[in-house]
């Protein structure tokens, strides 16, 4: 199931700030909202997600009930080398999501 | 032709009618998702929890969004701090505090030197028209912050349903 996409521009150099841009597929539900049969659907947002590239954790997010579904998130990363991009996110019910991605450097 | 003013007035009546309990109308449905969404923080109630009597200055930091989003579901915004992010000078957090919202702070980032630069966007969830604060804290335990306000035609805690 593709549920992360994570973008980057082509050619990077090393030495090269770079923005990183990554779509979550994720409800977001903020626990004050009703459902069409007038219950409240239980709160299940995505309480941390970090941002690994090779061993370093490069960008850490807390999101509230006040980031929007399907949360959008972009940030600069300095290229140093070749090395695994890795996202990892937990959510209020315990579900944990993850996505690899080559970052390659030339 | 008197039937057609009478009409064309009947009509402008209506209308004005259906904007003024547009907003009666909301706040019902506020009130009846249990929302106190009609409290406005002060801004030093928004940023004193994380600050905690550290130096705050109002400089070097960008907010950009827009000034009316028609939708408070999903309003992007970005933030950028005017930092060298050096090993011994860069932005180690970012918050992102709302004024009206029943979760003050909507998110918090943690960043460091190998970022390059401290620029941040996302997309973030607003229960009305309102001041965002961003909140920049630095590697020397100093605070940066900007405000702005958004305007907001609908809330997103407001079921569409």
């Amino acid at each position: 199931m593709n549920i992360a996409r994570v973008h980057w521009p082509d050619n990077v150099r090393a030495g090269e700030v770079i923005n990183v841009r990554m779509l979550i597929q994720h409800p977001m539900d903020t626990g004050y909202l009703q459902d069409l049969t007038g219950k409240v659907v239980q709160r299940n947002i995505i309480r941390s997600l970090i941002c690994n590239l090779g061993n370093q954790e490069v960008f850490r997010i807390e999101p509230s009930s006040g980031i929007s579904a399907n949360p959008f998130f972009e940030f600069c990363v300095r290229a140093t080398a070749t090395a695994e991009f890795k996202i990892e996110w937990i959510d209020d019910k315990g579900v944990k999501g993850q996505h690899l991605q080559i970052f390659n450097v030339s | 032709m008197k039937t057609e003013g009478w009409l064309r007035r009947k009509g402008l009546q209506s209308l004005l009618l259906a904007g003024m309990s547009g907003s009666w109308l909301s706040s019902q449905f506020a009130y009846a998702q249990r929302m106190n969404s009609g409290r406005l923080l002060s801004f030093e109630d928004m940023v004193q929890p994380i600050v905690k009597g550290a130096k705050l200055v109002k400089r070097d930091l960008q907010i950009e969004a827009p000034i009316l989003a028609d939708n408070g579901s999903l309003v992007p915004i970005q933030i950028k701090v005017q930092s060298p992010m050096s090993a011994l000078d860069h932005v180690t957090h970012i918050y992102l505090l709302s004024q009206r919202n029943p979760v003050v702070q909507m998110a918090m980032f943690q960043l460091g030197p190998w970022n390059g630069r401290a620029d941040v966007s996302t997309r973030i969830r607003l229960a009305g028209t309102q001041e965002v604060v961003a909140l920049a804290r630095l590697f020397n335990g100093e605070f940066r912050y900007k405000q702005m306000e958004i305007i907001v035609t609908e809330s997103a805690c407001v079921d569409a349903a």
